[in-house]
C-alpha cells in the first residue's frame, strides 16, 4: 500500500452510508459540512480547543476538526443532525430550550453532543461530572451555569 | 469533490498500514513521513503549519500497539497507541492508578478519547503531564525501525523539545513499566486540567525517583533531592530534601509564570509528589 493524496472513503454519518473523494489534507469537520452540508456541527476555534466541531466518532465523542476525513474510512459517524431526525426535540435538547441554556448558539452543538455522551457513559452524573464532561465545550458568552443546569435536568 | 474547499493544511500524502512492519517501511522509505497516532496535537500543529510531514501514517489499524498488560507487582506494559481514556478506564492500567489519574488531567474528554500515551510522549512538548511521570516511574520505551527492536530508557528517551530517541524511519511501540507503585504526580496548571505551569512527578521503589515538567526542554531528574531523601520519606525529610533544588533549574520565563516562580513550584510540588506517592499504599 502507497501513499495517496486523495481516496474515496466508505463512511456512515447518520445512519447513512456514504461513498465520497476526498483530498487526505481534508479535515473532517469541513467534509462534514462542505462536502455533506451538515451545519449544524460548528468549526468555532480550529485549533481543537472549543469543541463546537465535537461529534460522535465509532461511539466516541471526538473533535472533528482534530480528525481527518480520509481517517474516517470505515468509520461510523453521528452529528448533532442525528439528536432530531423526525423533527422533534430531544429530551436534552428540551432541557436546553427550557433552562435558557442557550444565548448565542454556537457551541450548542458541541454542548449537546458532549452532554449526550456524558449521559450514555453515567446516567446520573454529579453536578462536578456533568462539569468535568463539557470542559472540552467552550460557551463564550460563559452561559456555562444553565448549561449545567439543562443537563442536571435530564440526568436520572 | 464538494463545493468549497476550505483547506488548512498543506497538501499531504496518506497511508493506512495493517501491520507495524509496513509501518515502519513507509515511515523510513519517505522522507518527512510522520507517525499520526490520536492527532491530537499533529492536527493542529499540522494547521498551524508547525510541521508539514509530507505523509502521514495512520497507526488506527495496529490493533497490536493499543491495550495494557499486567506484568505482576504493578509492573505494566502499554502499546503506543493506548489512549488516556483507555488508562483511565482499563482494569490492567489499575495496577498503576497514577495513570489514570494523571491522563484525566489531560484536556478534555474529546481529546482523552482519542489523544494517545505514545503520542504524548513522541511530541514530548515540555508541558506534557506524561513525560516527567514515566521518567519518575523509571520506564523503558521499545522502539522498533528497520534495523530491529531496542528498548531505551526513559532518562534517555527524551531528547530535547518535540525530540525524542524515536528518530525518523522509526516508531515507538511499547512502554514498559517496572515494578511498583507509590507513585505521586504533582501540578500548577493553567486553568483547571489546563497546561502545565511545573509539573512534578515521584516514584518509589526502595528510594525515590522524582522527575520535574515544564523546567526545561526535556523533563528534569531531581537527582539530588532522590539522594537527600535516600530510604527516609518523613515529611521533614523530604521537604528538607528539596530545599535548593529551585537554584538548580534554568526553567524559562513567559506570561504565566517567571523564572524565579517556576524554581519556587518546583520545589513545592516535588515535595507534593513524593508525599502523595509515600501516601498511597
Amino acid at each position: 500500500m502507497e501513499p495517496v493524496t486523495s481516496k474515496r472513503i466508505s463512511v456512515t454519518v447518520n445512519g447513512e452510508e456514504i461513498e465520497y473523494d476526498v483530498d487526505a489534507r481534508r479535515l473532517l469537520v469541513h467534509f462534514l459540512r462542505d462536502d455533506l452540508d451538515l451545519t449544524g456541527t460548528h468549526v468555532g476555534c480550529d485549533t481543537g480547543n472549543c469543541g463546537a466541531c465535537s461529534i460522535f466518532y465509532d461511539g466516541v465523542l471526538a473533535k472533528s476538526c482534530m480528525l481527518l476525513a480520509i481517517q474516517a474510512d470505515g468509520a461510523r459517524i453521528e452529528t448533532i443532525e442525528s439528536l432530531s431526525g423526525n423533527g422533534e426535540l430531544t429530551p436534552l435538547q428540551q432541557a436546553f430550550s427550557d433552562h435558557h441554556a442557550l444565548q448565542c448558539g454556537y457551541c450548542t452543538p458541541g454542548m449537546l453532543m458532549s452532554a449526550k455522551y456524558l449521559l450514555e457513559q453515567n446516567p446520573s452524573p454529579s453536578e462536578d461530572e456533568i462539569r468535568k464532561a463539557i470542559q472540552g465545550n467552550i460557551c463564550r458568552c460563559t452561559g456555562y451555569v444553565n448549561i449545567v443546569e439543562a443537563i442536571k435536568a435530564v440526568a436520572e | 469533490m464538494g463545493k468549497s474547499r476550505p483547506m488548512l493544511l498543506r497538501e499531504v500524502e496518506y497511508a493506512r498500514p495493517q501491520t507495524v512492519e509496513e509501518a515502519i517501511r513507509l515511515l523510513s522509505e519517505h522522507d518527512g513521513a510522520r507517525a499520526l497516532a490520536g492527532g491530537q496535537t499533529l492536527v493542529n500543529v499540522m494547521k498551524a503549519r508547525a510541521a508539514s510531514p509530507d505523509v502521514l501514517v495512520d497507526l488506527q489499524d495496529l490493533a497490536e500497539l493499543r491495550g495494557v498488560t499486567e506484568t505482576g507487582q504493578g509492573g505494566l506494559e502499554i502499546g503506543s497507541m493506548t489512549t488516556y481514556a483507555q488508562l483511565i478506564t482499563d482494569e490492567a492500567a489499575g495496577a498503576r492508578t497514577i495513570l489514570g489519574e494523571v491522563a484525566a488531567m489531560i484536556a478534555d474528554v474529546q481529546v482523552r478519547n482519542r489523544g494517545t500515551i505514545g503520542g504524548n510522549v513522541c511530541s514530548n512538548d515540555p508541558t506534557n503531564h506524561l513525560p516527567p511521570l514515566l521518567v519518575a516511574m523509571n520506564a523503558r520505551f521499545t522502539i522498533v525501525g528497520t534495523g530491529g527492536e531496542r528498548t531505551v530508557p526513559a532518562d534517555e528517551f527524551f531528547l530535547g523539545v518535540y525530540m525524542t530517541a524515536a528518530g525518523p524511519g522509526e516508531l515507538l511501540t511499547k512502554i514498559t513499566i517496572p515494578a511498583g507503585g507509590q507513585d505521586g504526580f504533582a501540578a500548577v496548571t493553567i486553568g483547571k486540567d489546563g497546561t502545565g505551569i511545573v509539573t512534578a512527578a515521584a516514584s518509589l521503589n526502595g528510594g525515590a525517583r522524582v522527575a520535574l515538567g515544564c523546567v526545561a526542554a526535556t523533563p528534569v531528574r531531581a537527582t539530588e533531592m532522590e539522594q537527600r531523601i535516600g530510604g527516609d520519606f518523613s515529611d521533614d525529610n523530604v521537604r528538607s530534601a528539596a530545599e535548593g533544588l529551585g537554584a538548580m533549574l534554568d526553567p524559562p520565563s513567559d506570561v504565566h509564570a517567571s523564572s524565579e516562580y517556576r524554581k519556587h513550584l518546583a520545589e513545592v510540588l516535588a515535595v507534593r509528589a513524593v508525599l502523595q506517592a509515600k501516601a498511597r499504599r
